[in-house]
């Protein structure tokens, strides 16, 4: 029973950074209907500068604003001078582009940083507080939680709340009628990927230290979780991207914990393929036509 | 009808999709205050010369002249700060969105907030199937419904020119009546001016001043609406009845 609670407690803090990191896939599936497969090597990069700065001032939350501020630019920048001219005719012509974008940033990663793990510190203790002899959380995990939880709140109020998300919705959904109402729908989507692309960066500065390190490479298994997090919620739910992390992070934990963490990752692959047979729009699909 | 008074002015409008133009030398005069219907048969150009006037398509040749403004170097988005509206064909109702949602969507560009908020009163008001489904997704709203928002939600713009594509598709007739009666009130009280694509000829002469029959892609004549209506060879040729 210990072990159970245990697990349940390590699953639920790595499944909020799963979560953190399909809900930065669902903002782009949402504003451009293309997965975003460099959504981990951005996160990365956003990681890398956080690593510099804080090297050079000392301070981790410096390192912290600045890995989300380069986020938001680094957004920016791969929609307004690559995405915006991919074909979206077929939907693999994006995903080949992320992938190869994928392979840019962690080359020109690796030749500026050196492809090697490097440590990353924490702004808070990882080891977990007990509770009847039993370790529960730790003040890192807490962290997580409301980090994550914050951008969730933050997120769903923009979307529900203001002007803004309002145009980003209707932007997304019916991008002509959505020009015709005078919304900039080419801003709008900008917006989009800058929005994710800081959602993914705060992800990747929330999970690498947990992981073995900094590296180019270091989001490739983290992405194939959040990939599937983001699959079991279905594409285009922020809630069920925060639910699909909670259950991919619980999944790995007790995988790992019970049968061994060789074979965690294939229990991921497992969901994510009996999803993709079973209720290929997510488990939160609802079927409602779009008449038009 | 060309000349002075004319809130529209299209000449020589060419264009299509890919290599093939579907409209060929379009000339078209809209006068301040007019209903004209542009009618024909499927395929005949309407939704294609409706598109091509506000910019979701962009024309091959010719000109586009709004109030004085060649409207071929203004974007999509800011057609709607000059005064135009454009109900697309289906309706153009964000189905994902609420009622409310698609129709305070229609006033966000307004920097007028004031008379934003009032025009969207006006058309609860107007509309007050709408006011009761406020909260209602647009995929549960019925044909009418949606025809009813899609046009509620171009009216909080003010427009003074409102693009009309087929209202009346999928509607009952009471409906489609409804609407056309509508339109005609609207005009009346506040001077829209209304270029009303139709196939249903019937209801679009009942209050257009004007009709211009398309057919593949060319005018091939304009007329008043009562000779339109009248006029039998014309109605087999083009107009299917």
């Amino acid at each position: 029973m210990d072990r159970f609670v245990y697990l349940t407690f390590d699953g639920l803090s790595r499944g909020a950074v799963y979560a953190a990191f399909a809900l930065a896939l669902v903002l782009i599936w949402r504003a451009a209907r293309i997965v975003n497969f460099a959504q981990g090597a951005m996160a990365v990069a956003a990681v890398y500068v956080a690593y510099s700065v804080t090297d050079a001032t000392g301070s981790y939350w410096l390192g912290f604003v600045a890995a989300i501020v380069f986020g938001l630019l680094l957004g920016v920048a791969v929609e307004k001078t690559v995405m915006r001219f991919v074909d979206h005719s077929s939907p693999l012509n994006g995903v080949v582009v992320a992938l190869g974008l994928v392979l840019i940033v962690q080359g020109v990663l690796g030749i500026l940083f050196g492809n090697e793990y490097r440590p990353i510190e924490t702004p808070f203790r990882r080891d977990a507080f007990e509770v009847g002899g039993i370790a529960l959380l730790s003040r890192y995990d807490v962290f997580v939680f409301a980090a994550v939880g914050a951008v969730v709140v933050a997120l769903t109020l923009l979307f529900t709340r203001t002007a803004v998300g309002l145009r980003m919705r209707a932007a997304a959904f019916a991008p002509d009628v959505s020009r015709l109402l005078g919304v900039p729908v080419g801003g709008m989507l900008t917006l989009g990927w800058a929005l994710a692309a800081a959602v993914g960066s705060l992800a990747g500065m929330l999970v690498v230290p947990t992981e073995l390190g900094l590296h180019p490479t270091a989001m490739d298994v983290v992405f194939v979780s959040a990939f599937t997090a983001a699959v079991v919620g279905g594409l285009d739910s922020p809630i069920g991207a925060v639910t699909g992390g909670l259950v991919v992070g619980l999944l790995l934990s007790y995988v790992s914990g019970y049968l061994g963490a060789t074979v965690a990752p294939m229990a991921v692959l497992f969901l994510l393929v009996a999803v993709l047979l079973g209720r290929p729009g997510g488990l939160f699909s609802h079927s409602k036509a779009r008449l038009a | 009808m060309t000349g002075a008074g004319a809130l529209l002015e299209v000449d020589g409008l060419t264009a299509g999709y890919g290599a093939a133009p579907v409209l060929h030398d379009v000339r078209l005069s809209v006068p301040s205050g007019a209903i004209i219907a542009v009618l024909g048969a499927n395929g005949a150009g309407k939704t294609t010369l409706l598109r091509t006037l506000s910019g979701l398509l962009r024309a091959a040749r010719g000109s586009v002249v709004f109030d004085g403004e060649d409207l071929r170097g203004v974007k999509v988005e800011h057609l709607v700060r000059r005064g135009i509206a454009h109900v697309p064909e289906g309706r153009g109702v964000v189905t994902e969105l609420t009622v409310d949602e698609n129709l305070r969507l229609g006033g966000l560009w307004r920097r007028d907030r004031l008379d934003a908020a009032r025009a969207l009163d006006e058309v609860y008001d107007l509309f007050p199937a709408l006011a009761q489904r406020r909260a209602s997704a647009g995929h549960q709203l019925s044909g009418g419904e949606r025809q009813m928002l899609a046009l509620g939600r171009a009216l909080i713009g003010r427009p003074r020119l409102l693009l009309l594509d087929e209202p009346s598709l999928g509607l009952a007739p009471r409906i489609t009546a409804q609407i056309m009666a509508l339109l005609r009130d609207l005009r009346e009280r506040t001077g829209l001016t209304v270029l009303l694509v139709e196939q249903n000829v019937r209801s679009a002469l009942s209050i257009a001043d004007e009709g211009v029959v398309l057919s593949l892609g060319r005018v091939v004549t304009r007329n008043n609406a009562a000779e339109l209506r009248d006029d039998a060879d014309l109605r087999h040729a083009y107009l299917g009845f």
